[in-house]
């Protein structure tokens, strides 16, 4: 119960932040603010993804149901954050260069990318019945997943010249102090709105499963 | 041979049976008998080593040393009875001597060259046979073996269930087993 | 390593019997192509001619793996492979093997052809179609056995393939071997560990 107030807390005050204390951009002004979301929800939406990885992994070692269970409703948070992720990124594009796709950003096209790989996801799902060959393939996808992701940042970056304007560099944050403090207040915000849903997921489907073992004790 | 307690399977929500105890040592015969979809084939499955419980402990032989039998003779159609065998010698490391013998032994020598696929069902099942005795199981577990088998056929069968192993049989027709049954378990 | 070599050995013999896969691969890498000059303005083609051998060759691929399970899903001969004492990666490294022998002998066709349609081609691209073409076959074998296990089966592969695939164009169409090497190297791993937990429940 104490999650969701914490969550809420630092929620407000990341938006709080984002909005009245972080300074304006000299270049892209305004709109350069949904950066502070845009960034934490793709990084939230790597973390999801990494998560439904080491539960995938803890399934195949254990063959315990509840792994499985824990890597599906991290990875379909994922999805959530990464279609937030570009939804954003289109709407950062459109603020910045006039256009809501720039083929030319990185991390847009591999969001593109995991999407489509993470939807075939939900389709492998659904298309074998439930049961544990099931859960062995969605655990070996997701931990595919996991291996794409840089696999494919490098074949992005190496499909085209980098033009994207670079906030962090190799030298570290080129962020002044408050900007930087406000994007780790916004991206520990994140985190915690994963860590919230994901529970509140994963607590209806454990109440499945009791209504279902009581049903089964019934009959 | 077989230790099983509290053997239960369940696809998602749907169980399809709990609480079962299966003991069997060396020599005996389990005969599992039920209506189609009661989990007589899931249960089969299991002690096959092809599926595993959702609940329960489960002690089996090794995989090298069970033979299983399901409603496909599992043998690739394009490929003839020879080399099927062939085949499934190599990957249970067994000598080719054996593939010649039980193709002469389940009255197949003479079709061997041809397309399996091109086998009467009952072959078929005489052909899913020899490949379940290649490499002579301890543990046989036969899922209906009388199906489309012809009176020639069962005489084969009854000569393959009364060799000395632990046999493990879910069928429609208790009464041909009835003989060597040693337990029974009764899916409803 | 021989159970590898039996089992790849089957599967090039079903396909001598059945003659399906192949000439359906040779057809439709020849009718991309073929379609893939139409659909260039003139004179734009060269430019974009690798582009196009590469959207060919997955595609391609894609095709020869849809089928690549066909007489194990039919015939429930996945129960039989899994019965066997063998190692489950064997039977994963021996499919991969008779995929990369599909891939290799639809290239044969269409390397030539593309050479004579659109301009030639360079070692490096050749060097780069075979790097391919053992990424594609690690990862499609291991994709194309989960497809055949769901209810979508034709419709899932892709789905699972092509995002998996797109550093394969990257690398085939920019000509990086290394990435290319790097791929195989990295999903071939992949693929060998966990092959065995797509095909077997226990």
């Amino acid at each position: 119960m104490k999650l969701p107030a914490l969550t809420t807390a630092v929620f407000g005050a990341a938006v709080a932040l984002i909005f009245f204390y972080a300074p304006t951009d000299a270049d892209q002004g305004f709109s350069q603010r949904i950066f502070y979301f845009h960034v934490p929800i793709a990084l939230t939406s790597y973390a999801c993804f990494g998560w439904g990885a080491w539960k995938a992994l803890r399934y195949l070692r254990t063959r315990d149901e509840r792994a499985d269970v824990e890597s599906y409703v991290a990875i379909h948070q994922g999805v959530v954050f990464g279609a937030l992720t570009l939804i954003t990124g289109s709407v950062w594009a459109k603020a910045s260069w006039g256009v809501w796709w720039s083929w030319s950003e990185n991390q847009l096209v591999l969001f593109l990318v995991l999407f489509l790989f993470y939807c075939a996801y939900f389709m492998l799902r659904y298309s074998v019945d439930p049961g544990p060959s099931r859960a062995n393939m969605s655990a070996v996808y997701a931990l595919f997943g996991v291996v794409l992701i840089p696999v494919s940042f490098l074949a992005i970056r190496l499909s085209q010249h980098f033009i994207h304007p670079v906030v962090f560099n190799s030298h570290g944050p080129q962020m002044t102090g408050s900007q930087f403090f406000t994007f780790c207040v916004a991206l520990v915000a994140m985190l915690l709105l994963f860590a919230t849903l994901y529970n509140v997921e994963l607590a209806g489907k454990r109440l499945d499963a009791h209504v279902r073992d009581l049903r089964e004790l019934l009959t | 041979m077989i230790r099983g307690r509290g053997l239960a399977k369940r696809y998602g929500d749907r169980r399809v049976f709990a609480g079962i105890d299966v003991e069997l040592a060396d020599g005996d015969t389990l005969l599992v008998t039920g209506a189609n979809g009661s989990g007589k084939t899931s249960l089969l499955r299991i002690l096959a080593r092809l599926a595993l419980p959702s609940a329960g402990s489960l002690e089996l032989p090794a995989r090298e040393r069970i033979g299983y039998l399901g409603h496909e003779p599992l043998v690739y159609r394009e490929l003839t009875a020879l080399e099927n065998l062939v085949l499934f010698a190599r990957l249970y490391r067994v000598e080719r001597e054996r593939v010649g013998m039980l193709l002469e032994r389940f009255g197949l020598w003479e079709a061997r060259n041809e397309r399996t696929g091109t086998f009467s069902r009952g072959m078929q099942q005489r052909l899913g046979l020899c490949r379940v005795l290649l490499h002579e199981p301890s543990l046989l577990v036969l899922d209906e073996p009388t199906n489309a088998l012809d009176a020639h056929g069962l005489e084969l069968l009854d000569a393959v269930v009364e060799e000395p192993r632990a046999l493990v049989v879910a069928t429609h027709d208790p009464a041909r087993f009835a003989r060597r049954a040693t337990q029974r378990l009764a899916f409803t | 390593m021989s159970d590898t070599v039996a089992l790849a050995r089957k599967d090039l013999l079903l396909e001598l019997r059945a003659k399906e896969t192949l000439p359906a691969m040779l057809l439709f890498v020849l009718a991309a192509l073929t379609i893939f000059h139409f659909a260039l303005p003139r004179g734009t083609s060269d430019v974009a001619a690798r582009g196009l051998l590469w959207s060919a060759l997955v595609f391609t691929a894609l095709l020869g793996l849809t089928r690549a399970f066909v007489a194990e899903r039919e015939q429930g001969m996945f129960d039989a492979l899994v019965l066997a004492p063998c190692d489950r990666s064997a039977i994963w490294l021996g499919k991969a093997l008779s995929v990369v022998a599909f891939l290799a002998a639809a290239e044969v066709v269409a390397l030539p052809a593309f050479a004579a349609f659109f301009h030639g081609l360079g070692g490096r691209t050749i060097a780069a179609v075979a790097l391919a073409d053992i990424g594609i076959a690690a990862v499609g074998t291991l994709f194309g056995a989960m497809a055949v296990a769901g209810r979508a089966r034709e419709l899932l592969l892709p789905l699972l393939f092509l995002p998996t695939a797109i550093p394969i164009v990257v690398g085939g169409v920019g000509g990086y071997l290394w990435f290319l090497a790097l791929y195989d190297a990295i999903f071939a791993v992949l693929a060998w560990a966990t092959f065995e937990y797509v095909i077997a429940e226990a």
